[in-house]
């Protein structure tokens, strides 16, 4: 008498919901982190894909007496944003997998999830609602107090108001209760501002903690990077469902045609050569091919090594001047170097390497090397160890033969912006060992180094040459007077001349290094 | 006549002695103050004391430097600190001598601390005072810097007092049974008047003590002097003034080991230690036992030599110093023999023994010679 195994579906808000530790919501404290940087990851997009300078404020306080357990805290995190139309805010924040992400040039987020799972949390911890205040700069700004339907990934609006919006305010405003950890997760959430003040310099960023205390992160330049333009996918990032839906939407009538409309980088000489590698007629309408067909296509793109390599114009690197604001505003180094890559590829993803080296100021003195791992424009806190560039640095780099010692206070700066980061896990925390990226940071990181040494071996020889001269201006004064007073002399002979023909290696100017 | 000549010679030559000292110290510090003036970094040249450039001189008896020389330049940054500690040392020491003060070499350590130029450890500032003596080419004692070890004078010897506060008393060095200190007091008087017609520098200051109470002074007219072990410099020094200025005949009288035979060469040929200074050794003082020989002609009770004891006598049978047939028969009986025996040994034969016996014996043999 077995009983029918009961097959349902479940919604993707429900499958997050299941599977929360996957997005980073393992924790209390986890939690806590993950929902501020979803939501001034959020805030930030909204600032830069319009090329507006970001203005964000976040502010957690507590709802409950701190000792209580667990602990609920009030979020609220404001920008100044783009906004968003009024129909699509519910969906915005109530709806996992929703979004304005899904297209190809480079965001921080990519799957539309990080702050719906920020909200779903809030919700499944404290049965809150969450209130979201938009504008997009028009007469009116919208009010709305939402819930998430869980099992059904739907937004339930609870209450919508529509406001007056005399100053053409632009932007959104997100509050809502969450449970959470703060005093573990302090740490990191500090962190997580400073490092974002190095990599988004042009930010002004305010935070206001539980007990009251101001954070503020204040822009060091009102240059921001040029903003990445929407391209089409190179041929090697396809695969044959992608390629199936394409062909179901083209109005191409050949198949070179499709190649070319539909792909970057591909032209005529490129289209036909490659359609004569695949052994695909170049007239055939793409409506027509075989499934067989479809797959043989699909094979042959990969094996095919006559496309150029990927547009790198989806890509918006941070330039090496914003990279060396960015350190010098936060760490104050004796000194900086900065090197960008030229752009690269795996799997037909273009990513860019920008790496920076900054010795002394506030850079701690420690037994290592700080790593600081950036990937389109968001710092990496977690799992350093398994970063890719954590095993250039730690590993392959040999510092010493750039003349830095184990006491040495360096840090380094490893910026990584692409349309897909090889990310090895949702929880977006370290980069995979990809060859073609470990490639791309340890030759920029050489570069830099190479310039960290100059200034490395300028600094010893100064140091050197000032030491010297110190023991001459320490001793020969004192010669001076003795053999005065051996030789019954009344007057002390002068020694500056003597001093001064020492000191002339040291004067040179201590011209500031860089790159 | 001639007597009274001697005795004229005589009084002054401390004060002689110490204007030089003088003089040569401001010559040191004249010439660092005229290099400054000339726009010149200040140095200075003086004998290199390393193993490589001491060598035994026969005519001398001693060892003495030879021609290589090390130069301490102001420009060089290795130099520039030991130089600026040699001129203060300098400075430091023609004070003290200008005052009449004196002062031991842990003295010199502390005081360079005051103007700030410390020295790392005594080796350094004891170093400093040698480079000193190198370039000046006079003993620290001239300076008036001791060290801290004292040896003892008894015999009828009158001098009179050079020192401040002292100056014109006389002392006759059999007033104090103990004998009296070798120290900067003594070795800055003048000779007055010597009855004794010999020294005899004794090693142990048990047997020193034996010999004024046997009364050896007035028995053999000895001036006694106590070691100590290995005689410090102002007492070698102090031996070669009793033979020069006085025309007394030096006799040393040391354990019969190595070490004991060694003490008498040092107070005879110097030490490789001094090389760059001179008159610090009595070239005629004359070792009279213990002797090798000697323990086999007394049958001294005696003990077997040790491996270092033996090591030594491989050492000093290459020493230039220990040619001559007197060394040479004596360091072969010890390695025959393998036995040493200490001074104390006679007193097997009874306390007087050494006395009545055997120290007039050895006196007559080395008159004799």
């Amino acid at each position: 008498m077995a009983t029918a195994e009961e097959f349902r579906e479940i919604s993707p808000s429900d499958f997050f919901y299941r599977n929360r530790d996957i997005a980073g919501f393992t924790n209390p404290s986890r939690a806590i982190y993950s929902t501020i940087r979803e939501l001034v990851e959020n805030s930030l997009d909204a600032c830069e894909v319009h090329g507006i300078l970001p203005e964000i404020y976040v502010r957690i306080s507590p709802e409950t007496e701190s000792t209580s357990d667990p602990t609920v805290y009030r979020i609220r995190v404001e920008d100044n944003g783009s906004g968003l139309p009024a129909e699509v805010i519910p969906s915005a924040f109530g709806q996992v997998l929703f979004g304005s992400k899904y297209k190809l040039r480079q965001t921080r987020g990519t799957f539309g999830l990080g702050g719906k799972m920020a909200v779903l949390y809030g919700q499944i911890t404290t049965h809150g609602r969450t209130r979201v205040i938009s504008s997009v700069g028009t007469s009116k700004m919208y009010e709305y107090l939402l819930m998430m339907d869980i099992q059904k990934n739907r937004p339930i609006v609870v209450k919508h108001k529509a406001h007056r919006n005399k100053s053409r305010w632009h932007g959104t405003i997100v509050e809502f209760s969450t449970e959470a950890d703060y005093s573990r997760a302090m740490a990191k959430i500090l962190e997580y501002f400073k490092q974002t003040a190095i990599v988004v310099p042009y930010a002004n960023l305010t935070f206001v903690d539980p007990r009251g205390r101001l954070y503020k992160f204040d822009r060091a330049t009102t240059l921001m990077p040029k903003a990445p333009t929407e391209t089409a996918p190179h041929p090697h990032g396809i695969d044959i469902e992608t390629l199936k839906r394409m062909i179901e939407a083209t109005n191409s009538r050949t198949t070179r045609d499709f190649m070319k409309r539909h792909f970057q980088r591909v032209g005529e000489t490129i289209a036909k050569r490659f359609l004569e590698f695949a052994d695909i007629g170049p007239k055939k309408n793409p409506k027509r091919l075989t499934q067989d067909e479809i797959v043989k296509l699909v094979n042959a793109i990969k094996n095919y090594d006559g496309f150029l390599s990927p547009d790198a114009n989806c890509l918006s690197p941070l330039g090496k001047e914003l990279l060396k604001t960015g350190i010098k505003k936060e760490l104050n180094p004796e000194f900086v170097a900065v090197y960008q890559r030229k752009p690269a590829a795996y799997s037909g993803f273009p990513f860019i390497v920008e790496v920076g080296v900054a010795y002394g100021g506030d850079i701690p003195k420690t037994d290592g090397i700080l790593l600081y791992r950036f990937a389109n424009r968001i710092p990496l806190l977690f799992d350093e160890a398994s970063d890719v560039s954590y095993n250039v640095v730690n590993e392959i780099m040999n510092w010493r033969h750039y003349k830095v010692l184990p006491d040495t206070p360096l840090g380094v700066f490893v910026h990584i912006c692409s349309l897909k980061i090889p990310y090895k896990t949702v929880g977006k925390e370290f980069i995979a060992d990809r060859p073609e990226v470990e490639h791309e940071v340890l030759n920029a990181m050489r570069e830099v180094a190479r310039h960290l040494a100059l200034f490395l071996s300028r600094k010893h020889h100064m140091e050197r040459e000032r030491k010297r001269l110190d023991v001459f201006s320490r001793y020969l004064p004192k010669i001076a007077s003795f053999s005065a007073r051996l030789a019954k002399k009344g007057k002390v002979p002068d020694v500056k001349r003597l001093l001064g023909s020492v000191a002339k290696y040291v004067e040179e100017g201590e011209a500031e290094g860089s790159s | 006549m001639q007597n009274m000549s001697k005795k004229e010679k005589r009084k002054g030559a401390v004060k002689e002695r110490k204007e030089r000292v003088i003089r040569a110290l401001q010559e040191f510090g004249g010439k660092i103050y005229g290099q400054i003036v000339s726009g010149e970094f200040p140095w200075t040249k003086m004998p290199s004391r390393s193993i490589k450039n001491i060598f035994y001189d026969q005519k001398l008896r001693q060892y003495v430097l030879g021609n290589r020389s090390v130069k301490r330049s102001a420009r060089n940054i290795r130099h520039i600190k030991p130089l600026t500690q040699l001129i203060w040392t300098g400075m430091f020491v023609d004070e003290l001598t200008r005052q009449s003060k004196t002062s031991t070499l842990r003295d010199v350590f502390y005081s360079a601390q005051a103007y700030e130029m410390s020295f790392t450890d005594q080796q350094e500032s004891d170093n400093l005072i040698t480079d000193l003596e190198t370039v000046v080419g006079y003993s620290r004692e001239d300076f008036n810097v001791f060290p801290e070890e004292r040896s003892a004078i008894f015999g009828d010897l009158t001098i009179e007092y050079t020192l401040p506060g002292y100056e014109g008393q006389r002392l006759n060095l059999t007033s104090h049974p103990d004998g009296v200190m070798i120290g900067p007091a003594l070795t800055s008087s003048e000779f007055i008047d010597c009855k004794a017609d010999k020294v005899i520098a004794i090693e142990k200051g048990g047997l020193f003590t034996r010999f004024i109470e046997e009364r050896v002074h007035t028995k053999h007219k000895a001036v006694l002097i106590h070691t100590a072990g290995q005689a410090p410099r102002a007492t070698r020094s102090f031996l070669r003034r009793l033979n020069q200025e006085l025309d007394l005949p030096v006799y040393i009288f040391t354990d019969g080991d190595p070490w004991g035979m060694h003490i008498a060469m040092v107070i005879i040929s110097g030490s490789a230690n001094a090389a760059h200074l001179r008159d610090l050794n009595t070239p005629d003082a004359k070792w009279f036992g213990v002797w090798a020989t000697d323990i086999v002609e007394y049958k001294l009770p005696s003990d077997r030599l040790t491996e270092l004891d033996v090591k030594r006598l491989y050492e000093l049978k290459k020493d230039p110093r220990y040619e001559g047939k007197l060394w040479n028969r004596e360091i072969e009986t010890f390695m025959k023999i393998k036995k040493k025996a200490e001074q104390e040994a006679f007193s097997r034969y009874g306390l007087t023994y050494i006395v009545d016996e055997y120290l007039p014996a050895k006196l007559e043999m080395a008159e004799a010679d």
